[in-house]
């Protein structure tokens, strides 16, 4: 029962029912798509970079569960206003917190803020994939890749 | 007066699978994703353990007594599941590796006659299992894929397959019970359709055998694909009907050791039926463990078994009924114990962990079933999936789970 409590915080849940700059972003310089072929969900992620490569803006669109669309919620917070540099080194602490082996420690809310809700997802293994996508999908994007799959290495 | 059908022993049916004790999460296992794959018995995880225990060599090859009695121990298998399917032949049941197998079989070996314009038919209750080798076999061929209907109630519609047929069209392939729905397909009554229009009929069982009593020659089709695992038995093993006369007339699918006559330097000449579909050493302990459990079905009694999974879809259908916000997919009047459901406003992947932390395993998701889901609109449901060994208690308790599922998302 705890697991689960942890996993559906009420600030996950928050974000699933009343997400946070869910839409199609216009203008927006990047787009991509992130599919997980495992259950047919699909998320769009859209943005948009200035001139010297600052996020000013990210939205998302398309369908998934209460995990995918709380973490996309909760990126398109915490992304806005970071260079290139700055997204790619959070997204990877993200990534990297949600799928090391050994458990890390809880994330830091002071520095993640409502991302650190994330930490109950560790314990589905089956779930993780939910979570990742968002962060993945906006890698890709920026990167210019039009898809992602969870599926791909 | 009809009489009641006679009252299965659930419990001692229970105790035959040992699975079925353990706990998951701290709770009583609940096992409902039967249609994914299905327990073992006893019996058969003692037919394979004793194989390889005491049995275990080679077939077709030695003049040793462990393979001769292998090579015995695989023949009866396929006899019984010959008498099972009430075949003609044995040689008529080819041992493949699951219903996908079986039916990628016929699409390279059946599917080298057909010309560029020939047409196939299929429905969009369809797993990907019988889609996307006729895609691929399509793109390859030239050929076109034709897709009947469903109805709102998840029923093939039968105009709709009817309007399809024409003499164009020479394969026409469904799914006896849909596995996303439960759907009880007329499988004899559109075979008798496609088999006017000239079409030859292949029926994807998977989820046939584990509910219904087969007929392959009362329904009337050319081919009949299962899957050991989803009938109770091993994973890795299968088989494919086929008429013997059109197995025949059809190429090898793979070639290897065991499938030949005499090969030379400039030629193979290849063995009858059914070896000639079985390159390779086979999944051997599969095969028995197949056949062990198709033994074990036919000591069950037909009618309790069949009364008590009706008793478990009746008492499914009406609890969750009942749940504000539940949707049932699905409504034929002729289905087996599977119960597909949205509710609304909560993702199907969140229904399935919720409900496993409280030890009931169902399945989240599109079921390999896509085009049906995009049909409906939806891109997957929950779905609880029955077999003879649960109890109208763990439908309780599947209700009971779903009822956390609001707690956190009302």
């Amino acid at each position: 029962m705890d697991d689960l409590a942890d996993l559906y915080q009420e600030i996950i849940l928050a974000h699933n029912k009343r997400p946070h700059n869910e839409g199609i972003l216009d203008p927006r310089t990047h787009d991509a798509e992130g599919y997980n072929p495992l259950c047919g969900d699909r998320l769009v992620i859209h943005a948009r970079q200035d001139p010297a490569g600052k996020l000013e803006a990210v939205q998302f669109s398309g369908e998934g569960c209460a995990i995918s669309r709380a973490s996309a919620s909760m990126m398109t917070d915490a992304v806005k206003g970071l260079s290139g540099d700055e997204l790619r080194k959070k997204a990877q602490q993200i990534l990297e917190y949600l799928t090391a082996r050994e458990a890390p420690p809880a994330l830091d809310l002071a520095e993640y803020g409502d991302l650190a809700a994330l930490s109950g997802v560790r314990k589905f293994p089956a779930r993780i994939k939910c979570a990742t996508l968002a962060w993945h999908t906006l890698l890709a994007a920026l990167a210019g890749k039009e898809q992602v799959s969870t599926e791909e290495a | 007066m009809v009489e009641a059908p006679p009252i299965m022993d659930v419990d001692t049916v229970r105790a035959q699978f040992p699975i079925l004790s353990r706990s998951v999460n701290g709770k009583p296992l609940v096992y409902l994703d039967n249609a994914a794959t299905t327990q073992k018995p006893q019996a058969v995880i003692d037919t394979v353990s004793h194989f390889y225990a005491h049995e275990n060599a080679n077939i077709h090859r030695g003049v040793h007594y462990l393979s001769m009695n292998a090579t015995d121990a695989y023949d009866r298998a396929r006899a019984t599941i010959a008498r099972a399917l009430n075949a003609e032949f044995e040689q008529e049941i080819i041992f493949t590796r699951g219903t996908t197998e079986s039916i990628n079989l016929v699409a390279h070996s059946f599917g080298a006659r057909l010309q560029p314009g020939d047409e196939i038919l299929i429905t969009k209750l369809e797993h990907h299992a019988n889609i996307v080798p006729w895609q691929i076999l399509a793109e390859e061929r030239g050929l076109t894929l034709r897709w009947a209907d469903v109805t709102p109630s998840g029923e093939v519609d039968l105009d709709s397959f009817q309007s399809l047929l024409s003499e164009k069209t020479k394969l026409a392939a469904f799914n006896h019970v849909s596995n996303a729905l439960g759907t009880i397909n007329p499988v004899k009554e559109m075979t008798r359709l496609a088999k006017a229009a000239g079409a030859t009929v292949l029926v994807d069982g998977a989820q046939g055998p584990p509910h219904l009593l087969v007929d392959v020659r009362d329904i009337g089709c050319d081919f009949y694909a299962l899957s050991g695992h989803k009938v109770f038995g091993p994973d890795g093993i299968g088989v494919l009907y086929g008429r013997h006369e059109l197995l025949e007339t059809m190429p090898p699918y793979q070639g290897g050791g065991d499938m030949i006559e005499r090969v030379t330097m400039e030629k193979t000449t290849f063995r009858g039926l059914p070896e000639r579909f079985e390159a390779g050493t086979p999944n051997i302990s599969g095969a028995i463990g197949l056949g062990a459990a198709f033994d074990y079905l036919q000591s069950l009694g037909w009618e309790e078994f069949h009364a008590h999974e009706q008793a478990l879809l009746k008492r499914a259908t009406e609890r969750l009924s009942e749940i504000k916000g539940l949707t049932i997919h699905g409504t034929a009047p002729e289905k087996v114990a599977v119960v597909s459901f949205t509710m609304d406003g909560i993702h199907p992947h969140d229904i399935g962990t919720i409900l496993d932390t409280r030890g009931v395993a169902i399945r989240a998701g599109h079921h390999c079933t896509q085009p049906l889901m995009t049909h409906f609109g939806f891109t997957g449901t929950a779905r609880a999936s029955f077999a003879f060994y649960n109890t109208l208690a763990e439908v309780d308790q599947l209700v009971e789970a779903i009822q956390v599922v609001h707690q956190y998302f009302s």
